[in-house]
């Protein structure tokens, strides 16, 4: 009994790696160079990389007269 | 997917050998495709700059470990939860809290807040995902309201609502992912594959499509189908519990945090990693990565105390924040990119900026 679900384990593992096997993948230099144009046209809208004084967790930043 | 029949000729050993065969051929198709590092195509991109990030509030009043969190939709809110059974609601401006519920277990170890910001799901050792619609009363009780949505048979690791409050995704213990209808408490779809329990999952930016990845006890990472409950791609790079992951902003690449002390990326397209995020001097494991509203940072909480934060283009640490006491358990960054707010053993939530 326990051969069968044996069997039957392999054969969806076999059945999942054919599956993966198949998918259409782009070299790592397009994949790259994409993900690096994606941060940078983003960059400006990113408040974390700019470091933005306008953010409403930081104090505001308040003028005196000396 | 339903097994067909087998054919005549196939036996244990012949699917073995197929097995290997396609494994062997699937590392070859990656390779083949491995013509250049992404820090090396982003040798030319301007360095940053010094990052200057302070904890600009601290959120007291968890009696134990916090153990996840996450923001509302608003900007401000943030829910967390705790070892001790604690669901708190937040106003992160003002460190008020709004809500509070008490689990009927301990190790709430996964908490999210709806997209309309008017209920919370929380769950942990109960081995369920609760939903908690929160009233404008503050007097009301919460529990008294509460939907039982999701059931495991082990405990609840993480849950996510999907794009609206109709739907919840859940990971488990009992090395399954869920998808589960909230009214009716149905079971939509499961997501069988991970060898041992699954620790996280993050649904992919709703651009994107309906895929979700995640991450488990068994250094895998998948790539599951939401409406056929397929999965179509698996990443075995780490040498240890993949802790958390976090979808690339773009959909097409995906972050994860390990026990084995690194965090790596793996591009979806390029079926593979193309960066880990590792130095000598971390040896402990990162609990909770997520990225900056553009990509280019990643931010990683760790079990020495600290946050890392990557040059995701780089491959370099950019800067290290201290303050917490203990383990950094959750980490997340808010909606609008402006801040991250972190959780930790030491009973308190930071918010950075």
């Amino acid at each position: 009994m326990s051969s069968s679900s044996n069997l039957i384990t392999m054969r969806k593992i076999v059945q999942q790696l054919r599956f993966e096997a198949k998918i259409n993948r782009v070299k790592v230099s397009q994949a790259a160079a994409d993900l690096q144009q994606f941060c940078l046209e983003n960059a400006q809208q990113d408040p974390l990389v700019t470091g933005m004084s306008s953010n409403p967790f930081k104090p505001p930043r308040v003028c005196s007269f000396l | 997917m339903a097994c067909q029949g087998l054919q005549p000729n196939e036996t244990l050993a012949t699917l073995k050998m197929e097995s290997e065969t396609l494994k062997t051929k699937l590392e070859e198709e990656r390779a083949k495709l491995h013509d250049v590092e992404l820090h090396q195509v982003a040798e030319r991109v301007e360095a940053l700059g010094q990052f200057v990030m302070k904890t600009r509030r601290t959120l007291k009043g968890h009696g134990n470990k916090v153990l996840c969190m996450d923001w509302c939709k608003d900007k401000r809110r943030i829910v967390s939860s705790s070892q001790d059974g604690k669901v708190i609601v937040w106003d992160a401006f003002t460190t008020n809290k709004e809500h509070a519920v008490t689990m009927p277990c301990t190790w709430v170890m996964a908490c999210a807040y709806a997209p309309s910001g008017c209920a919370v799901a929380c769950g942990g050792l109960d081995n369920k995902c609760s939903v908690y619609p929160l009233s404008l009363d503050k007097n009301e009780n919460l529990a008294a309201k509460k939907k039982s949505v999701a059931m495991h048979t082990n405990y609840l690791s993480a849950c996510s609502f999907t794009n609206s409050d109709m739907q919840i995704l859940t990971s488990s213990g009992d090395g399954t992912c869920a998808l589960w209808d909230v009214e009716s408490g149905q079971l939509l779809q499961s997501f069988h594959g991970h060898s041992a329990d699954v620790l996280c999952l993050d649904l992919a930016p709703s651009e994107t499509g309906n895929t979700f990845v995640s991450g488990g006890c068994d250094k895998k990472a998948n790539v599951w189908d939401m409406r056929s409950g397929q999965c179509i791609q698996s990443f075995e790079t780490h040498e240890s519990d993949i802790n958390s992951v976090r979808y690339y902003p773009s959909g097409d690449a995906f972050a994860s945090g390990s026990d084995d002390a690194t965090c790596r990326l793996y591009d979806l397209r390029a079926d593979r990693e193309v960066a880990i995020y590792s130095k000598e001097s971390i040896i402990f494991g990162a609990s909770s990565v997520d990225f900056s509203l553009s990509g280019r940072l990643l931010f990683g909480g760790y079990n020495d105390y600290t946050i890392n934060v990557w040059d995701v283009l780089k491959g370099t640490r950019v800067s290290i924040l201290f303050g917490h006491e203990n383990r950094v358990s959750t980490l997340r960054v808010s909606p609008d990119g402006t801040a991250f707010c972190s959780g930790s053993w030491d009973h308190t939530l930071r918010i950075w900026a």
